[in-house]
């Protein structure tokens, strides 16, 4: 057995009999969060951005925007689209290359979230700015930067973040509904309220909320799920090989409403717009 | 192309963003910035914002790679998708590829690499924020984030571009004077040996403005090279400074 295995093995037996007396490896109660920040607005080339340190995790996220094409299905939506880069950066394990399947996953999860609460109204005229011929694309790309546990509720308060900054420029179309020309004034991307991800993971018989690097490794299920401002459950997923008993999942979804409202205060509270001379700036 | 020189100079000779020709942006540099990595940097340039994890000395796979006498460099450079105006795709480029090989073979010759036979190095940088001259700046927080892995060097890598602007050159050149100006040459080097390790040309110099640009680009590197110093040894004093706190607080 390689030496990483081996760790890995006595991580989990570490984790897991802690666990059993109620304890966590930081020190938490089970459903205590970890410190979370937000810096918003913090890359200039981008529409909008977000750097989230959350316990030890840290991530980027940005939002680019380019004028294009709708979807032959949707030609009165703008598009959203969310991917994700574990760097090889953010932990020794992560290999580079194209996404795999672990990164695949959490970009849809967080994409899911997002798309699935309507939070940003694809209909807008700010955003479909000739129907069926030129709508708003937004990319969100998140960056892992340093692996701390928890991708998966980082990453989507990052993507939230940098989507209530982003900014776009304005659009003036020209009768006909043929050409239109972009202004470098900018304005602020619509939106109607907010989304939030709360992840758990069970370890043996145990469940915590917003798992640390430790209990990420060693966890034998997942589940996260993203709740809106109005308390709307717009995405769940449960993930890994373990598994949950419906009076787990009915606990979970009880608990949910309490941890998520200290996360959509944070986004709300990082979405007002900063003084000029605090733009584009971030420190670890 | 008359209509660019004017308009990259402003009337009382300074460039656009109010710098001196010979004068270099503001740097930062921060290096043990992440905890995962073995050794890493954040280093900002203007409006550059580079992040730079190293791992290893360590086992290499896939095994076949591995040299028996010494020790592999392997450097991914990347730009951020939203680093750029019009978004990159996360899929690496030519010039991606291009710049990796350069800063792998620009950090070979401060290694030790004969002391980790089999083994290698892994240098990974991602441009978060793109302003011009970032292979320079990236090399630079390469040798930082090596050094702060605790990796044996000869000394560090050093970048710093030059280019020319209005028929003049200047040092250390911003995105809009590198694709509007005349030409661009970033140079990197280790700064107490004067060996050069990386020089790159585009544009039209005369062979005396390439000259020029050396001595430019040389002087430049020696103000960047102090801050790379005082970043790796940042680190150092401040363990210092909390062990003297604890020695008091004994006390």
């Amino acid at each position: 057995m390689r030496s990483e295995a081996i760790v890995g093995v006595l991580e989990k037996q570490y984790v897991t009999k802690l666990l059993e007396k109620g304890k966590r490896s930081d020190g938490r109660n089970l459903l205590d969060c970890r410190p979370i920040q937000i810096i918003p607005n913090v890359i200039k080339k981008a529409e909008g951005s977000a750097m989230v340190k959350w316990g030890d995790t840290v991530i980027l996220a940005g939002v680019k925007a380019q004028l294009g094409t709708p979807f032959p299905d949707t030609p009165n939506d703008g598009v959203i689209t969310v991917n994700a880069e574990i760097s090889p950066i953010s932990s020794p394990t992560n290999e580079s290359g194209p996404p795999g399947p672990r990164a695949v996953e959490l970009a849809r999860v967080v994409d899911r979230g997002i798309r699935e609460s309507k939070i940003i109204p694809m209909k807008d005229p700010k955003l479909c700015v000739i129907p069926g011929k030129k709508v708003w694309i937004l990319f969100i790309d998140v960056y892992i930067l340093d692996d701390g546990g928890n991708l998966f509720d980082a990453a989507a308060l990052g993507a939230m973040a940098a989507l209530a900054n982003t900014r776009l420029k304005r659009v003036v179309i020209d009768e006909d509904l043929e050409e239109v020309t972009l202004l470098d004034e900018k304005e602020p991307l619509p939106r109607k309220g907010s989304v939030a991800s709360l992840t758990f993971a069970k370890i043996k018989d145990t469940i915590v909320y917003d798992p640390n690097l430790l209990e990420d490794r060693g966890k034998d299920a997942r589940f996260s799920l993203a709740i809106t401002d109005k308390g709307i459950v717009c995405s769940m997923q449960k993930g890994e090989s373990g598994v949950f008993t419906e009076e787990e999942f009915v606990t979970l979804l009880d608990q949910s409403s309490s941890l998520v409202t200290p996360l959509l205060e944070k986004i709300e509270e990082s979405s007002q717009f900063p003084e000029m001379n605090e733009m584009y700036h971030f420190d670890f | 192309m008359t209509q660019d020189k004017i308009s990259l100079l402003l009337d009382d000779g300074r460039r656009l963003d109010g710098r001196e020709l010979h004068e270099i942006r503001p740097i930062t540099m921060k290096s043990s910035v992440l905890d995962r990595a073995d050794g890493s940097c954040y280093l900002t340039w203007g409006n550059n914002k580079i992040i730079c994890a190293v791992y290893g000395p360590r086992e290499l796979h896939p095994k076949h790679l591995a040299k028996p006498d010494r020790a592999i460099v392997r450097v991914e450079y990347r730009l951020a998708t939203f680093s750029v105006n019009e978004r990159k795709s996360p899929a690496p480029r030519r010039r991606e590829y291009e710049l990796s090989k350069l800063i792998k073979e620009s950090l070979d010759s401060v290694l030790f690499l004969e002391k980790f036979p089999n083994g290698t190095i892994d240098v990974y940088i991602t441009v978060l924020d793109a302003d011009g001259g970032t292979r320079c700046a990236a090399l630079t927080a390469a040798s930082i984030a090596l050094a702060d892995a605790g990796i044996p060097m000869k000394g560090f890598i050093t970048g710093c571009a030059v280019g020319k602007v209005a028929d003049k050159m200047v040092v250390d050149l911003s995105d809009v004077e590198d694709k509007d100006g005349q030409g661009d040459m970033p140079v990197a080097m280790n700064y107490n040996t004067g060996e050069i390790t990386l020089l790159q040309c585009d544009g039209e110099f005369t062979t005396d403005e390439v000259k020029e640009g050396l001595s430019l680009a040389i002087r430049a590197i020696g103000e960047v090279y102090k801050m790379q110093k005082e970043a790796v040894l940042a680190k150092y004093t401040q363990i210092e400074e909390s062990i003297d706190d604890l020695g008091e607080e004994e006390e």
